[in-house]
């Protein structure tokens, strides 16, 4: 909570509002992590139930979303919040905006745990699970940074999203070679190809979360930036 | 398979490296070019502060500002009660020559001449450097003959050249309408709001050419503040504006750069838009924020 200094404003009640407001942000990336790692485990187990929970777990988080974004139009209408505070509330809109797309990627992976998959069709699931664990990693570490707003941790997940990008393009193809074998299983498999699908916009998302954490920290919009300038952005090069 | 893909978007990263290590942006100049921010360099200076010292007997007020006042723009001054700004602003029309005990040493250059130099005429100064106060300040006239006053002093007595500038002094101080029935009504008959305005209006009626505005909403309810603010951003066209406030809001709603002070120093001065989203400085931050240092 270092960079974040929130607890140092003369108002307390300001503090407070801020603190809270975080709290909820943590609380609600918390629920998206438990949502994908369930479903990951659902995937993997065919566990119809778990599937089942995931899918309604997300009612949750759509409140929250609500809450934090509330909290935000009032500290932005009574505060008037300036520089880092400022630069605070925005992060938090635009993570959580990503955070609840996040749990509706989640969803979509539960609708495949609930899918019947025949003995042979199983190895396709595998594939899933490698690249599934990696976005999970990325999910846990950019919450983390967050946390603490902590930019150079958001840059190594940052850097991190290329890999689950090869990894699913590598997953297409391969999923494209059974669909050519055996043009029956396609209907699974394309089942499958949205479930990586939406485990890589997950990645995408962690990226964007990523982006407003170096936003908050050094000032400056990084997205859309080269990876050179990026990386000096990171390390505070003017 | 999928490194099939890599040679190419390797490719692209390099190019735009290439280009990228040529200029490397700064925060500042990305505001630029994103038109968001102006640089002081590509702007006309009207006032120049080299090294500005001022004591009050033995303590002192102002350590060594070094300060450009763009022509045509509005400059904000923050800071903490006692840091110096009000001090700083009534240098620019030598006001603290009043003051008992007070020495200053530097210099502050009005279209390239030192306005400290014994040979300056004061009363001319401050003809061209007009003030507005907190508190509006009305003489105890007509409406009328408090707009007149500055021209009557010049000697001018002339009835339509009087009506005539006091007609184009109201307007352009947003008061015209809500007095022109009552011209010769006292003054004192006006709300606060109006007063101020009033005052605006006498002090822009001589044609100054920089306009010394220190708190001058702060007595006011919102809506005058408003009227005032708005004010000051139509007079921007006409003359500079320096004005002092309290409320920081009002800086950054107002001013297109704005200088913290703190304890008599200039601590940043930049692009109002730049420093109430980046400050490069953290007392600069510690202060727009609210915290304490």
């Amino acid at each position: 909570m270092d960079k974040l200094n929130l607890g140092k404003h003369i108002s307390g009640k300001f503090n407070e509002e801020l603190e809270s407001v975080m709290s909820k942000v943590l609380a609600m990336g918390g629920l998206v992590e438990k949502q994908l790692m369930d479903a990951l485990e659902a995937i993997q187990k065919s566990d119809q139930e778990l599937a089942e929970r995931v899918l309604k777990s997300d009612r949750k988080i759509n409140e929250l979303e609500l809450e934090i974004d509330q909290a935000c139009t009032r500290i932005i209408a009574k505060r008037q919040p300036t520089a880092s505070d400022l630069r605070l509330v925005l992060s938090i809109l635009k993570a959580i905006s990503d955070l609840e797309r996040m749990g509706d990627e989640v969803e979509r992976l539960a609708h495949v745990a609930q899918e019947s998959f025949s003995k042979d069709q199983e190895h396709l699931l595998v594939s899933l699970e490698n690249l599934g664990q990696l976005v999970l990693v990325m999910l846990r570490q950019v919450l983390d940074a967050f946390a603490r707003m902590d930019e150079e941790a958001a840059y190594s997940v940052h850097q991190q999203d290329a890999s689950a990008d090869r990894q699913y393009e590598a997953l297409t193809r391969q999923l494209m070679t059974y669909m050519m074998e055996d043009s029956r299983s396609i209907p699974k498999i394309m089942d499958v190809l949205w479930a990586a699908r939406s485990l890589e916009r997950i990645g995408d998302r962690c990226q964007n979360i990523a982006e407003y954490i170096i936003f908050f920290v050094r000032g400056k919009d990084v997205r859309h930036m080269s990876p050179a300038s990026m990386e000096n952005t990171v390390k505070g090069i003017r | 398979m999928a490194t099939s893909t890599q040679p190419n978007s390797a490719t692209e990263t390099n190019t735009i490296m290439s280009t990228e290590q040529q200029a490397k942006p700064t925060i500042k100049t990305q505001l630029q070019q994103d038109g968001v921010a102006e640089q002081l360099a590509d702007l006309e200076i009207k006032l120049k502060v080299n090294n500005l010292r001022l004591s009050y007997g033995e303590s002192e007020a102002l350590k060594g500002i070094n300060l450009d006042i763009p022509k045509n723009r509005v400059t904000a001054f923050i800071g903490p009660s006692g840091c110096g700004k009000s001090t700083l602003l009534r240098c620019f029309n030598r006001m603290n020559d009043l003051v008992d005990n007070c020495t200053i040493t530097g210099e502050i250059v009005l279209d390239g001449q030192n306005i400290y130099q014994p040979k300056v005429d004061v009363a001319e100064l401050r003809r061209q450097v007009g003030m507005v106060f907190q508190k509006p300040n009305p003489f105890p006239k007509s409406i009328y003959e408090n707009v007149a006053y500055g021209l009557r002093l010049q000697g001018v007595n002339d009835r339509r050249t009087l009506d005539e500038v006091v007609e184009t002094s109201l307007r352009g101080a947003a008061l015209w309408d809500e007095v022109k029935d009552r011209l010769h009504d006292n003054a004192f008959g006006l709300s606060g709001g109006q007063q101020q305005r009033l005052v605006i209006a006498r002090a822009i009626a001589i044609e100054p050419e920089v306009l010394l505005l220190d708190e001058p909403a702060s007595a006011l309810d919102p809506i005058s503040t408003l009227k005032i603010e708005e004010l000051i951003n139509e007079l921007k066209e006409q003359y500079t504006i320096v004005i002092v406030t309290h409320n920081m809001q009002q800086a950054a709603r107002v001013s297109d750069f704005t200088a913290f002070l703190y304890m008599g120093q200039l601590i940043e001065h930049a692009d109002t838009n730049a420093l109430f989203t980046t400050p490069m400085k953290k007392q600069t931050e510690d202060y727009i924020t609210g915290r304490y240092g």
